[in-house]
């Protein structure tokens, strides 16, 4: 009986640990979240979205005259979409195709060395993207650095989460699916591309948001293609801001340190509305 | 098989059809069979007996899997399927599979004029709306789905939905329809469902029925085939195999000893 008891304080002593160990594990991250809106928020105003950012020569001659700092990351907002959009265009498609083959034909030698490409790819670090942008773009392209070549480094990031999350949602889909469409004489083509893939939308789509979530706070690949832009910059071909690179530029500049706050708190939103857009999809349009 | 068969009823002439899985390994053995026009035959046999893979390869639905090996011939009014293009066979033979599978990203309407808007055949609004109706009414699904039609992800239970596959089917206006034990994830109610609604769609297709169950291959076929290892060892009108079979094994699996 004792020996009963015992083992059942081990149990709740067993439970409390882990709640602790969660506690400890939550703590750092809800204290970035804290820290972020406590220092962060109170920039989030209008201007914070309509203006480019400050120069460090605005920043001087406000701190002098003991006025606020005036300016916003407009530009960062805009080179953020600009970048990360063209990226999109460029591995979603690609991306899709190569996951349709990938789980179309999982026998084949090909595919296994494609997929074992993939896999390699996923786990170069985001600055090699960078350099190779740089190489193929910066120097051989564009004649200088520019947002496209920060669009090419970021979508060879995000390709290989759109081929995983693609093969993966096409492999859930049944094959019985398949077999009904082609039943009825319907062409390869069109099974594929009429019948499996919308039957596979939820999974697809969720992947997709979430490989540009991952790519849209990357800041070490843009350093060596985007640089960076002190205006509003429209031509892919020129040097253009970006929300992480506008980060870095703060921090580089002791005058601007509110601005990476607020900074930091707009991106980490953008992340997390990203994120919550993907479960949500993935949820409404799940098919059973 | 006692009567003699005028030609022009013969929906399928199967000919010397093996089909191996793995080099030498037979699934079907040399089946010889005319399958009649307007008639529910049935396909018996226990697990494993090779009654799918011949069903399958009628509309040439073996071809999904390369390693599949197919000799002999079926020929459909005089036109061996395996000689022509699939699409063209596949239009012609519909095929309603074990799990009821409508596709999930389209309305039940789409569902039923799939086959046309798959295969590029344009329709005018009004011609659509007539086959949908029609057709569900065929399978006597419209008065159950009629609020419904353009809805996507209405939650049909299996008979409905496997319903809603046969009048996929049919809306093609096959010459021959195939069934591979369309009502074995089914309720009773919705089996008995499906069985009428068989019996009634045999005026204008010819039938074909992959069944486990030996009671409703009694209830609404004319025919049956009895399958064993690959081989075809009986085909006979129903009621002859059911009260007075050739061979011992039909009436072994018939009454129970095995299967």
């Amino acid at each position: 009986m004792n020996k009963m008891k015992y083992r059942r304080y081990k149990d709740k002593a067993f439970l409390y640990l882990m709640f602790l160990i969660t506690i400890i594990a939550i703590t750092p991250l809800a204290s970035i979240i804290f820290e972020l809106v406590a220092k962060g928020f109170n920039q989030l105003n209008i201007s914070f979205f309509t203006e480019v950012a400050p120069t460090t020569l605005d920043s001087m001659l406000a701190k002098s005259t003991g006025n606020p700092v005036k300016g916003g990351i407009a530009n960062g907002i805009v080179g953020t979409l600009q970048i990360v959009g063209i990226a999109s265009l460029m591995a979603i498609p690609l991306g899709v195709f190569v996951g349709i083959y990938l789980a179309e034909n999982s026998n084949k030698k090909f595919s296994t060395l494609v997929s074992f490409s993939t896999d390699l790819l996923a786990g170069i670090p985001s600055i090699v993207y960078g350099i190779i942008a740089y190489a193929w773009i910066v120097i051989k392209i564009t004649d200088g650095y520019s947002g496209f070549a920060g669009s090419v480094a970021l979508s060879i990031m995000m390709l290989p989460l759109v081929i995983r999350s693609t093969e993966e949602s096409i492999k859930m889909i049944p094959a019985s699916l398949k077999e009904a469409s082609l039943a009825l004489g319907t062409s390869y083509r069109k099974t594929i591309l009429r019948v499996i893939l919308p039957s596979a939308m939820s999974g697809l789509f969720t992947g997709i948001l979430l490989s540009i979530s991952r790519v849209i706070g990357e800041t070490a690949p843009l350093i060596l293609t985007a640089l960076g832009s002190q205006v509003i910059n429209l031509d892919i071909t020129k040097p253009t801001s970006a929300i992480p690179l506008l980060i870095w530029e703060f921090y580089n500049d002791p005058y601007l340190i509110n601005m990476i706050w607020s900074s930091s708190l707009f991106l980490m939103l953008l992340v997390l509305i990203f994120n919550i857009s993907a479960k949500q999809i993935s949820k409404r349009w799940a098919i059973q | 098989m006692g009567n003699t068969i005028n030609n022009n009823n013969i929906a399928l002439h199967i000919e010397d059809l093996s089909i191996a899985y793995t080099k030498d390994k037979y699934a079907v053995k040399g089946i010889n069979a005319d399958i009649y026009k307007n008639t529910i035959t049935a396909i018996m046999g226990p697990s494993g007996c090779g009654k799918s893979t011949l069903l399958r390869a009628i509309n040439r639905m073996h071809e999904l899997y390369p390693e599949i090996k197919v000799t002999g011939n079926i020929l459909m009014k005089d036109q061996n399927i395996f000689k022509i293009n699939a699409m063209e066979v596949r239009q012609k033979i519909g095929m309603v599979f074990q799990r009821p599978n409508p596709f999930p990203s389209m309305s039940i309407y789409e569902n039923v004029l799939a086959g046309y808007s798959l295969n590029g055949i344009k329709l005018k609004k009004e011609e659509k709306d007539r086959i949908v109706q029609e057709v569900l009414e065929d399978v006597g699904l419209w008065e159950e789905v009629k609020d419904t039609l353009h809805k996507k992800r209405t939650a049909l239970s299996g008979g409905q939905q496997q319903r809603l596959c046969i009048a996929r089917s049919i809306a093609m206006k096959p010459d021959i329809l195939l069934l591979d034990e369309p009502t074995s994830a089914l309720d009773p109610i919705s089996t008995s469902k499906i069985e009428e609604l068989l019996m009634k769609l045999k005026d204008k297709f010819t039938i074909v029925i992959v069944t486990h169950n030996m009671s409703q291959a009694a209830r609404i076929s004319e025919y049956s085939m009895f399958m064993y290892l690959g081989d075809l060892i009986e085909y006979d009108l129903t009621k002859k195999m059911f009260t007075n079979p050739n061979d011992k094994r039909t009436e072994q699996y018939l009454t129970g000893k095995f299967g």
